[in-house]
This record gives C-alpha cells, sequence and structure tokens, in this order.
C-alpha cells in the first residue's frame, strides 16, 4: 500500500451531476439484481403459460380432484390400510410410507455398518484393515441399480418355493421366494400401558444416564449404564403387558393353499432393495468415519492413552466425540443420497413413492400434478432430513468451557 | 449473465415446443420423411425386434400401413419401444406420432388424457397362466395366489376387480418392465402370471419349457387393442382410423397384397371406390373415386396401403399364426366375427 490514491477510485465524473447515481455501484447491483429477477419471473410466467396452454390443447385440466378418485389397483406392501378400493391420494400415501421405511431403516443400518467398516479400514490387523478396503472399493465403483439387480436376484434365486420354505424357531418364521415371514403382534385393548412401560423406560435412562454423568464429573468414577439400561427397556413395557392382563396375542404365518396366511412379510423386494441401499451407502459412510477419525490430531489418542484409557474407551470417549463434528456434515448428505436413491425401487417393483406415483399417473392422466406431488415430497422429506442434522451437527459441536 | 442465458433458452426452448406442437401432425410427419410409432419394448405377434432394428407384428404393420398411405412406402416409419407406464406421456408430449402397443381402449384413457382411440385392431380379454404342476384348472382356484403383472395397465386394475368380484385373495408383484415380470414368475416369485391372453400365448413361446405352462380358460375382461392418437387432430385421426378400416375393407372385398393391381381393373364399385380408380364410363366421360382426398392423402391410398402390408387377414396371418391364435373374434363381422369397417362411398 501506498499513500497515493488509487486512480481508478478518484477518476470518477466531478459530483453534482445528475447522472452520478449511474456510476455507484449500490445502484448497479440493485438495477442488475431486478433484471434478473424479472427475467426469473418472465421464465416462470412462460412455463406456466405454455403448460397452460398445451394442456388445453389436449383438453385436459390441471387439478387436484383426481386424488380422491378410487385407484383400482393393489399394491404388494402397505404399512396402512389400503385396497384397490382406496383413493389415488391414499396409493400415493403408501409409496411415502414405504419410501419412509426403507430410508429409515436403511440410515440405521448403512450407519452402522458404515461405522463399522470405517474403523475395520484404519485397523492395525491388515487383513481387517485390507478386507474394509476391498469393500469400499468394490461397492461403491458399482452403480446402485446394478447392485439392486444383483442382490434381487442373489435374494430370490436360491430360495425355494413356499411348500419347501426353509423354517426357523419352530415353525414362526419361514424364509422363501415369497420374502420372510414373521409372526405378526397383535395387540389387544390395553396394549397402551406396554406403550407406557416403554415411555417410562425411555425416560429412566435417561435419569440414568444424567445421573451417571454427573457422578463422573464429580467424582471421576465411572458407573455402568449399559445392562441396567438394557434391563429397563425390556423389563417395564413388559410389567405394563403384564398389568393389563397380556393383550398380545401373536398372528403366525401358516402354509394355506399355495401362499402363506397371517404372520407379516418382508417382501424380496423391500429386502434386495434394503440390501442394496445399506451396502452401497455404508462404503460411502466408512469413508466419511475414516476422514473423521483422521481429521483428529495423534496427539488426542497418545494423550488418551497416558491417561491410562484402553483403546475402546479411547476411541469412544475421545477420538469419536471430537470426529463427529467432521463426520455429521457429509453424513447427512449420504442420508439424503440414500432416501432420494431409494426411488430405484422401481426396478425390482418395491411400492415405493416413485412406483405409486407412476403407477397413479399411469392409471390417471394427472402427470404435472402427480410428480409435482412426488417432487414436494421428496422435496419436504429431505430438508426435514438436513434440518435435523443441523440440528444434530449443532449439538455435537465442541462446548467450549 | 448465465442465469439469463439459460433463462432465454429455456423460454425459446417453451416457445417453439408450442409452435410445432400446433402444426398438423401430417404436415409434421410429411416433413420428417417418417411416422414415428410407440411399439412395445417386444411381444411377439404385436411388435418385436428381431436383427437391426427391424420389427414384425400387428401392431408394428399397423404403422407400417400407415406410413405407407401417408408416403406410399410402408418402410418410411421409426419404431419408439415404450413401457406401460411411459406410453402415453410419449403420445401426448408430442415424441410419437401414433401409438400402436397392444394398448387397452377404456373410457378414461380416451376422455381424460387428450388422446383418442382410432379403432379396435384385436380384440382380445385378459387370461392367467400358471405353471401346470401347480395343479390348477381354473382361476377361481387361485385364492391365495402371488400374481405377476405390470404396472400402469389395465391388466392391474382388472385383476384387482377379477378377485374382488369373487371374493378371492391374492398378493400382487408388479414391475415396470415386461421382463422382470416374467422372470418373476419363471423364477416362481409368484404362482400366476397374467395379461392380456394373446400375451400370455406369445411369451410363453419365449419360456424355455413352454409345455410346463398352461393358460387358465378364464377371460375376465375386454381388451380392445387399438391405436391411439393426440386429441385435436382430426385429420390425422382420421388418416389412422381409416387405414385401420381400408385393411378390413380390403379383407371384405378380397383384395390381397398379391392381386391389387389387378383388382384396379374391377367392375365391383365397391373396389373401385376403395382403389381410388378412375372409372371410364362408355360414354367416354370419367368419374374419379377419390377418397383419399377428404383425409389430406392421394386417391391410392388404401391401395399403397395393400401393397405394403396387405390386408386385415395377411397381417394377421403373417404375425399371429404363429401363436396359434385363431382369427375368433377378430374374424369379420360377415364370418362371426366382430371385426366390421365402415364402407367407403
Amino acid at each position: 500500500m501506498t499513500d497515493t490514491p488509487d486512480k481508478r477510485f478518484t477518476s470518477a465524473p466531478p459530483s453534482g451531476s445528475w447522472t452520478d447515481f449511474l456510476y455507484s455501484a449500490k445502484f448497479r447491483s440493485w438495477v442488475s439484481q431486478i433484471v434478473v429477477l424479472l427475467l426469473l419471473l418472465w421464465g416462470l410466467y412462460e412455463i406456466v403459460v405454455n403448460t397452460q396452454a398445451n394442456l388445453a390443447r389436449l383438453n385436459k385440466n390441471f387439478g387436484f380432484d383426481f386424488l380422491g378418485k378410487q385407484s383400482g389397483f393393489d399394491l404388494s406392501t402397505a404399512l396402512i390400510p389400503y385396497s384397490s378400493t382406496s383413493t389415488y391420494g391414499r396409493a400415493l400415501l403408501v409409496g411415502f410410507w414405504n419410501t419412509a421405511l426403507v430410508a429409515g431403516l436403511g440410515i440405521v443400518f448403512a450407519t452402522i455398518l458404515g461405522f463399522i467398516i470405517g474403523v475395520m479400514r484404519l485397523s492395525k490387523n491388515w487383513i481387517v484393515s485390507r478386507f474394509a478396503l476391498g469393500y469400499v472399493e468394490l461397492v461403491r465403483n458399482v452403480p446402485l441399480l446394478v447392485q439392486i439387480f444383483v442382490w434381487y436376484a442373489l435374494v430370490l434365486k436360491p430360495l425355494p418355493g413356499t411348500k419347501q420354505a426353509y423354517t426357523f424357531f419352530g415353525d414362526s418364521f419361514f424364509l422363501s421366494n415369497r420374502g420372510l415371514l414373521m409372526p405378526h403382534p397383535q395387540f389387544g385393548p390395553g396394549a397402551w400401558l406396554g406403550l407406557a412401560g416403554l415411555a417410562a423406560a425411555i425416560t429412566g435412562i435417561w435419569f440414568l444416564r444424567r445421573r451417571a454423568r454427573l457422578v463422573l464429573e464429580a467424582t471421576g468414577k465411572a458407573t455402568p449404564t449399559f445392562w441396567p439400561s438394557l434391563a429397563l427397556l425390556i423389563v417395564l413395557p413388559l410389567l405394563g403387558l403384564l398389568a393389563a392382563g397380556w393383550p398380545l396375542t401373536w398372528s403366525f404365518p401358516e402354509l394355506a393353499g399355495f401362499n402363506f396366511k397371517g404372520g407379516m412379510t418382508l417382501v424380496p423386494e423391500f429386502i434386495a432393495l434394503f440390501l442394496a441401499l445399506v451396502i452401497y451407502t455404508a462404503s460411502f459412510i466408512a469413508e466419511i468415519v475414516r476422514s473423521g477419525i483422521l481429521a483428529i490430531s495423534h496427539g488426542q489418542t497418545e494423550a488418551s492413552q497416558a491417561l491410562g484409557l484402553d483403546n475402546s474407551k479411547t476411541l469412544r470417549l475421545v477420538v469419536i466425540p471430537q470426529a463427529m463434528r467432521v463426520i455429521i456434515p457429509p453424513l447427512a448428505s449420504q442420508y439424503l443420497n440414500l432416501t432420494k436413491n431409494s426411488s430405484l425401487a422401481v426396478a425390482v417393483g418395491y411400492p415405493d413413492l416413485m412406483y405409486a406415483g407412476g403407477t397413479v399417473n399411469n392409471q390417471s392422466g394427472a402427470a404435472i400434478e402427480v410428480f409435482s406431488i412426488v417432487l414436494v415430497v421428496y422435496l419436504a422429506t429431505s430438508l426435514f432430513t438436513a434440518a435435523f442434522m443441523n440440528w444434530f451437527n449443532s449439538r455435537m459441536k465442541l462446548v467450549e468451557r | 449473465m448465465k442465469t439469463f442465458k439459460t433463462l432465454a433458452l429455456a423460454s425459446v426452448f417453451g416457445l417453439s415446443a408450442m409452435a410445432t406442437a400446433s402444426a398438423s401432425t401430417l404436415d409434421d410427419v410429411k416433413a420428417k420423411g417418417f411416422v414415428q410409432c410407440g411399439v412395445s419394448q417386444g411381444l411377439i405377434g404385436f411388435s418385436n425386434p428381431y436383427d437391426q432394428n427391424n420389427w414384425t407384428g400387428l401392431d408394428v404393420d399397423f404403422c407400417k400401413a400407415v406410413a405407407a398411405a401417408v408416403f406410399g412406402d410402408a418402410t418410411k416409419v421409426k419404431f419408439s419401444p415404450l413401457n406401460a407406464k411411459e406410453r402415453f406421456t410419449a403420445l401426448q408430449s408430442g415424441s410419437i406420432d401414433v401409438l400402436s402397443r397392444n394398448s387397452t381402449w377404456t373410457m378414461s384413457r380416451d376422455t381424460t388424457l387428450g388422446l383418442s382411440f382410432a379403432g379396435v385392431t384385436y380384440y382380445d380379454g385378459q387370461g392367467f397362466m400358471v405353471p401346470t404342476k401347480l395343479g390348477v384348472k381354473s382361476a377361481l382356484e387361485l385364492g391365495g395366489a402371488s400374481v405377476c403383472t405390470q404396472t400402469g395397465t389395465t391388466t392391474e386394475l382388472n385383476l384387482a376387480d377379477y378377485f374382488k368380484a369373487n371374493k378371492m385373495e391374492y398378493k400382487i408383484v408388479a414391475f415396470e418392465k415386461n421382463e422382470e415380470v416374467l422372470k418373476a414368475y419363471q423364477e416362481g416369485r409368484c404362482d400366476v402370471f397374467t395379461t392380456d391372453q394373446s400375451g400370455l400365448y406369445a411369451e410363453v413361446l419365449k419360456f424355455p419349457n413352454p409345455a410346463d405352462h398352461m393358460v387358465l380358460p378364464e377371460i375376465i375382461s375386454k381388451e380392445p387393442l387399438g391405436p391411439v392418437v393426440r386429441q385435436g387432430d382430426a385429420q390425422w385421426f382420421n388418416i389412422v382410423k381409416w387405414t385401420y378400416y381400408a385393411l378390413l375393407n380390403a379383407e371384405e372385398l378380397g383384395v390381397t397384397q398379391a392381386n391389387v393391381e389387378e383388382m384396379k381393373g374391377s367392375a365391383n364399385p365397391e373396389i373401385q371406390r376403395l382403389l381410388g380408380v378412375k372409372v371410364k364410363n362408355p360414354d367416354g366421360t370419367e368419374a374419379d373415386n377419390d377418397f383419399g382426398k377428404g383425409i389430406g392423402l392421394g386417391a391410392d391410398w388404401a391401395v399403397n396401403i395393400v401393397k405394403g402390408v396387405g390386408n386385415y387377414s395377411e397381417v394377421f396371418e403373417r404375425n399371429l399364426a404363429q401363436l396359434k391364435i385363431a382369427r375368433g373374434k377378430n374374424a369379420l363381422w360377415n364370418q362371426g366375427g366382430l371385426q366390421y369397417a365402415p364402407p367407403i362411398r
């Protein structure tokens, strides 16, 4: 820097002229922004007008009243009551819950598997770390759609027909090419006491952990919380159910005719999609976890070991909590990816939102309406996930004392 | 600036899309030099690709007939293989000119999609196929079965209706692509495969052991299959509709691919009208029989159709005889069937 003012800033025309404002940076930035905004609005307007004109030319009306019409088709899995006499709207809702199910379970299991593989990748054991490396490189470099098909073939091919189904636990679990059949719990009146027990258990665990933390901070003594928590989680709901006179019955699957009746079914389509999503996403999560752990300076590990913590405690109490700050933001985008990737379900015929949307579109002809709904729902789901992960991220930030 | 360019481009595309869509389909087709025809992704007898992107089948021949009517050349046609879900959208958006893809004529498709069905080139009905070893003799024994089918079809809807009406339960296993459906059925994912009966006979030929499967006797629905065009272009609709009628009239009048030239000399006024021949009267005057004008084509439109693909019977025999499908309901009206064309006059 020198003392002489820069020529560029001093060569403005003499002030006082009415054209002054043309040279003001503020004015220019406003003008350019307004122009861009106007163009954007014009573009949107054109899209709307063009769509309307084309729809009118095809004698089609834009509207959402088709949602109340009877769908006429069945869906293979539904978490809420649904039949071919339900409405198109309900079919879309079934699709949404199926997406939520596979994405929700997928996120949980992909995270667990991803953390395990990620930590394995850093293991000092050569075989373990090479295995993790092989897993990551194999899985993340094969397109997901291919993996879905592979899993579908692998799930379906070796499984026997219904009459030769594999049975487990004394004829209560059946595995055949119709899927995995499990006993289905049926709750009678008074079952809410069981739920109340569960709620009480969760509250109890919260207090238990809080007390353990306070004791730890005050005296430095660690109180075990895992086994007591597990006990609470099992015992309290059971007590609740017992108090209500055991309103729980199980519907067992049994072979009737050429198919099973009763119980609940995990269809092969779900299993294949779920496996593919979990295994694929876990490979990315593993890399994120590895990078997160490597981001923590080795000094932290050494300091922790110097304090006498063993390897597992070092990882759990020192490294991972700090690594989480690095891990969570990219983890959030993997969760979003998994949710969006679940729309590949169509390929194997698992009735997710995209599948239901496609079928509703085809049967009702309301393409623009259906796909705007699908778009908005995926967007809302993703924004919700992102918001949750942001909240979680802010919770996990380093608390500076 | 980049935003501006994108927007400008987007709106220009938007406007030009409108412009092309509003021109007449016949002009579009003539300018392109070929008819773009939507067909299935492979269904023996109806539209099936074989080597070098050549297609065969009843639906394919129908498109060739349209091309012959327009250009006098049955080869001026290009095929777009479409799955059940995307077929109507492809037609609505203008990426194909005619959809000839074993599609069932229903009221909602005809009235709410902005499309029109131009006729019934094949009267079909939905049936069921089961492995012989299942030991089922009637569709009414299928209670509790898992049924494989394709999504976005009337099949899917009839299935739900049939099982509901007969108070039976079933589990649906539906895929977007026909190959997926077939694979699932062959791998035992489901007990039953359902589609239009002609489709069952066609698909079983692709199986390694066709004899291990049987088609159940019940026909559970009416499936009138026919070509579809966009609504709002009466001329193109008429061309497609009358191409179909010309095929039927030719059969009824005994005009075949082999004898069409010879038939031009026929004294039968109906044949003269069909073939658009000029009639020389004994007093030296000429009267023309130009019915092609009404649909924007030449007087020899029907001659071109028959020269290109033959009459309806020839098309049927060529494509469906291999499936051992009898004419049945698809015989001409005067032979006990349902195929009936209004007269050309």
